[in-house]
């Protein structure tokens, strides 16, 4: 069956909330996929080739163009492994939660198709072992498939792991899929040279996968149906906050956040702040909810959406005290092997916990910003930049309110409970796709 | 090449020798660990970088060799 | 006339082997505590880190060359019969093996110590930080190997030699446990006591060990090298 190209939803077609899309209906809604064959060690495969055209950027926040990475890990000689990366280290995001237990086979398609192409024989799928029936959902979509393995389609292993804010990064991944501590490592070398049993790996987020899925069955010309030309197809979005009805949400490329939070039954109260791209992305003032959500336009604001993730800050909420909540939990989440992130990172964090309390002022905080600039782009990897990005951005957003904290201390609002998570997943959204096309 | 003397930001653990050897290019963080300016390395300069990179006792310092 | 038997050069071969040995101590408990000085991070305006750790390295090879001369000497001299593999095989010399054999281990670990240093970056921190913890044994080995085979450890200025060395490490060792705080309170007792009680050691063995007569034949110099040491002091009185 096809899925006609101004069809919504894609990725979320046939979600049903609280069950796992079996291997037959996933057939009946998207078609059994043509599988690819394989091209030695050349870039150029068709596949890889037609991905580039539709011009996927991964969904697990680096958005780096995805052709690029696969054909890297094609051109190296050993036999290439394919990780698919569900970790989802960050707390405001769901989406691949809710891929990998309700709509794996389209993820473990994505994956299949690409370890065909370039001739990998295993594909790992890594997530939270502690995650409530996801163990469960990738092993069961795995054992629907009894040609894995066989007639040169590749071994799909589950490979639930340990959880937490960098399980997700690539090398730290790595490092945990070989059995060691989950730290991020030196590169290079990178995993697409040698990662998993020092063998080229290529990692990519799940919905990714689901993605590429898709373009195998439909191509790039279908992909680019929906979604504008600088951001074309369509993504998840996780929506929460001060929002009705926070979810995980499929929409087209391009579109408003405006649109977003509209879809997520709109505000529960007035809209003080924005947080997109999640605790390494940025703060935006209220007057940014028409902005449209496509790489270029977000990059020029120096904002990036991360892995989908877009975040109300209600009113009644003090972005004070949620920074330094959110900035000592990304400080104890850190591996702690680069001194420039343990140290930066503690004296960024106790400045901002001083803003909450009503002890004696250090005058820490008029360091605060010249800190978060001398730990960008030290570390082993980007905790600290992103931490730094997430501090900077709201204390420009929200301007008045830190210099009012930083002379009077705690507010009201700093005694209320927190409303960002720290490391806790939000309520498991159900999700309601809605149509939703740039304008 | 743009950023010729590579830190590896695991194993510095802080000692400071290189910002010592090499105060032109290396100065140290409010934490003591070293920030490294990006710039070609004139033939003076090269000595100095060399010396600083042999000198750091975690090894954590390396001039490339290609440059 | 006993003297004449002595080969001039091999008398001077013999003195040669004991000012170097009493040098390479010296130096070698220089290089010690610059390595501790350095661990512990320890620097001013005036004495940057750089020139603790450049003089612990280069201390460390004026060491090994001041050995080097120590064992050639002591090989070349016909007095005592030191053979060139007694430099790095211990305990099989007919010559006080026991504690000859421990400057061949001492001079072992060193050329271990030496040996990683240059290809650090070949092995890597991890293995040479490994190697490196040698000295701490290599160098009360040496003050052991000096104590027992040396002709001059009853001369006053020798033992002021060892006890200044003896309580530079103590020192350097108790500074670092002090200044160190990364470390349990357990290991930093530890680390204090293990210094202190080997001096103790050394005091309580000396009288009645090396300061006592009679010592030569007890550590093992072969009989007639003592018959031939009573002649030439009797001869030279």
């Amino acid at each position: 069956m096809m899925l006609a190209a101004q069809q919504f939803p894609r990725l979320l077609a046939g979600l049903t909330p609280g069950a796992t899309m079996s291997f037959a209906n996933h057939t009946l809604i998207h078609g059994s996929m043509d599988v690819p064959e394989f091209q030695p060690a050349t870039g150029q495969h068709p596949l890889i080739l037609e991905i580039e055209r539709a011009g996927v950027r991964g969904y697990g926040g680096s958005s780096f163009p995805t052709a690029t990475k696969i054909a890297a890990v094609a051109a190296q000689k050993a036999q290439p492994l394919v990780v698919i990366n569900a970790m989802e280290g960050e707390s405001l995001s769901d989406k691949d939660m809710l891929l990998m237990r309700h709509l794996p086979h389209l993820v473990l398609d994505g994956a299949i198709a690409i370890a065909i192409a370039i001739g990998s024989d295993r594909v790992l799928v890594a997530f939270d072992g502690a995650a409530g029936g996801l163990r469960r959902a990738v092993e069961r979509a795995i054992s629907e498939r009894p040609e894995l393995g066989t007639r040169g389609f590749p071994r799909i292993v589950a490979a639930p792991l340990a959880g937490g804010y960098l399980a997700g990064q690539e090398t730290a991944l790595v490092a945990a899929l070989n059995g060691k501590a989950a730290k991020p490592t030196l590169t290079p070398p990178y995993p697409f040279e040698r990662g998993v049993n020092r063998r080229p790996t290529l990692i990519s987020n799940g919905e990714t996968f689901a993605q590429i899925a898709l373009i195998v069955r439909h191509g790039a010309t279908w992909f680019q149906g929906l979604g504008s030309a600088r951001a074309p197809g369509t993504r998840l979005v996780t929506v929460s906050g001060a929002v009705a009805r926070a979810r995980v949400v499929e929409v087209a490329g391009g579109t408003t956040v405006r649109r977003l939070l509209d879809a997520s039954g709109g505000m529960t109260e007035s809209l003080q702040g924005l947080l997109l791209g999640g605790y390494a992305g940025s703060w935006l003032p209220p007057e940014a909810i028409d902005l449209p959500l496509d790489h270029e336009s977000l990059g020029q604001r120096g904002v990036s959406l991360g892995p989908g993730i877009v975040f109300a800050l209600g009113a009644s909420a003090c972005p004070v005290a949620e920074v330094a909540a959110v900035t000592e939990w990304l400080r104890h989440e850190s591996a702690g092997q680069c001194g420039v992130c343990v140290n930066g990172l503690g004296a960024i964090s106790d400045a901002l916990l001083e803003l909450r309390g009503d002890g004696d002022r250090s005058g820490a905080y008029g360091q605060i910003e010249r800190w978060c600039g001398l730990v960008t782009g030290r570390g082993a990897c980007a905790l600290p930049d992103g931490a730094a990005s997430f501090v900077t951005s709201a204390m420009r957003t929200f301007k008045a309110k830190f210099e009012d904290h930083a002379r009077r201390g705690h507010c009201d609002a700093c005694l209320e409970p927190r409303v960002l998570p720290l490391g806790d997943k939000p309520v498991r959204p159900r999700q309601q796709a809605r149509k939703l096309v740039a304008a | 090449m743009s950023q010729p003397l590579r830190l590896d930001p695991i194993a510095c653990t802080g000692h400071g020798l290189c910002a010592e050897l090499f105060p032109e290019r290396i100065w140290l963080d409010d934490w003591g660990y070293p920030v490294i300016e990006a710039g070609e390395l004139t033939p003076e300069l090269d000595e100095h970088a060399r010396r600083a990179e042999a000198s750091c006792p975690a090894l954590a310092l390396r001039l490339q060799r290609d440059r | 006339m006993i003297l004449a038997a002595l080969s001039s050069s091999s008398t001077t071969y013999w003195y040669l082997t004991r000012s170097t040995g009493a040098v390479a101590l010296i130096l070698l408990t220089l290089v010690v505590v610059l390595g501790v000085i350095d661990v512990s991070r320890l620097s001013s305006g005036f004495w940057p880190r750089f020139v603790t750790d450049t003089l612990h390295r280069r201390v460390s090879l004026l060491a090994v060359a001041f050995l080097g001369v120590h064992i050639l000497t002591a090989v070349l001299d016909t007095y005592a019969p030191i053979g060139f593999w007694d430099a790095v095989i211990p305990f099989h010399s007919s010559y006080r093996p026991l504690w000859l054999g421990f400057g061949a281990i001492a001079f072992d670990m060193l050329l271990a110590l030496m040996i990683s240093s240059i290809f650090r970056s070949r092995i890597g921190q991890r293995s040479w930080r490994a190697i490196h913890w040698l000295a701490y044994a290599c160098w009360p080995i040496a003050v052991l190997h000096g104590l027992g085979t040396g002709s001059d450890v009853k001369q006053v200025w020798m033992l002021v030699i060892d006890g200044l060395c003896v309580v530079s490490v103590i020192g350097a060792v108790a500074l670092r446990m002090s200044l160190t705080v990364t470390v349990t309170r357990a290991v930093r007792v530890i680390g204090i006591a293990m210094p202190v009680a080997f001096a103790l050691g050394l005091l309580v063995w000396l009288p009645g060990g090396p300061l006592a007569s009679g010592w030569a034949a007890r550590a093992g110099t072969p009989a007639k090298l003592i018959a031939h040491r009573v002649t030439t002091e009797a001869a030279t009185r």
